[in-house]
């Protein structure tokens, strides 16, 4: 009789599982990404911003 | 009536608690991503040259391409291009091995699609890439 209770929850939380793993985790991609090619291009955290020698022109 | 609710309460907590979790990172530290990406690390020496003089341009789908034969003097060719597969090989096992160790296959071509974005914004200035008219000069 007093099952039903149990009923709800459960009918929740199964497809919550399941519909947050199905999402790609673009932000977690970005980084893992960058991560990857940094090493791989050996990039160096102070290396992003193009050292351009400015260019002395009057 | 308050077993009810705490019964209740205990189960809103285990349906809230995934959420929470669903920011976490990729998992990228297995012995084959490490793998791969020191292998891709030791072939850079050889590609940069030819990224920089536009002879290897990064194509939209994450790979390298031989864009421009030509800039490759006749001897070296062959090479460039046994450096362009053997690289393209372990960039597509690379995508494939990051889905798997994340218990999602079928995320391949969307963490593909990342990089393809992530090397094109990384690449230094002169180098060429894919997009969606074609090559172009960073």
């Amino acid at each position: 009789m007093k099952n039903w209770i149990w009923l709800l929850p459960a009918t929740l939380i199964l497809p919550a599982c399941v519909t947050i793993n199905i999402y790609f985790p673009a932000a977690a991609a970005e980084k893992a990404a960058d991560k990857i090619i940094d090493e791989v291009w050996q990039i160096k955290p102070d290396d992003q911003k193009p050292a351009e020698k400015p260019a002395e022109t009057n | 009536m308050n077993k009810r609710l705490l019964t209740v309460f205990v189960l809103l907590m285990v349906l809230v608690a995934p959420l929470a979790m669903a920011a976490a990172n990729l998992e990228i530290n297995t012995p084959a991503i490490s793998s791969l990406t020191a292998s891709m690390q030791a072939r850079y020496n050889q590609l940069a040259t030819y990224y920089a003089s536009g002879a290897v341009g990064l194509t939209r789908d994450g790979l390298v391409a031989v864009r421009d034969a030509n800039a490759v003097p006749l001897k070296d060719r062959q090479a460039v291009n046994a450096l362009v597969a053997a690289e393209n090989y372990d960039r597509n096992a690379l995508y494939k091995e990051i889905a798997n160790a994340n218990g999602h296959p079928e995320w391949e071509a969307e963490i593909r699609g990342t990089f393809a974005q992530r090397w094109v914004q990384k690449a230094q200035g002169g180098w060429w890439y894919q997009d969606a008219g074609g090559w172009a000069k960073k």
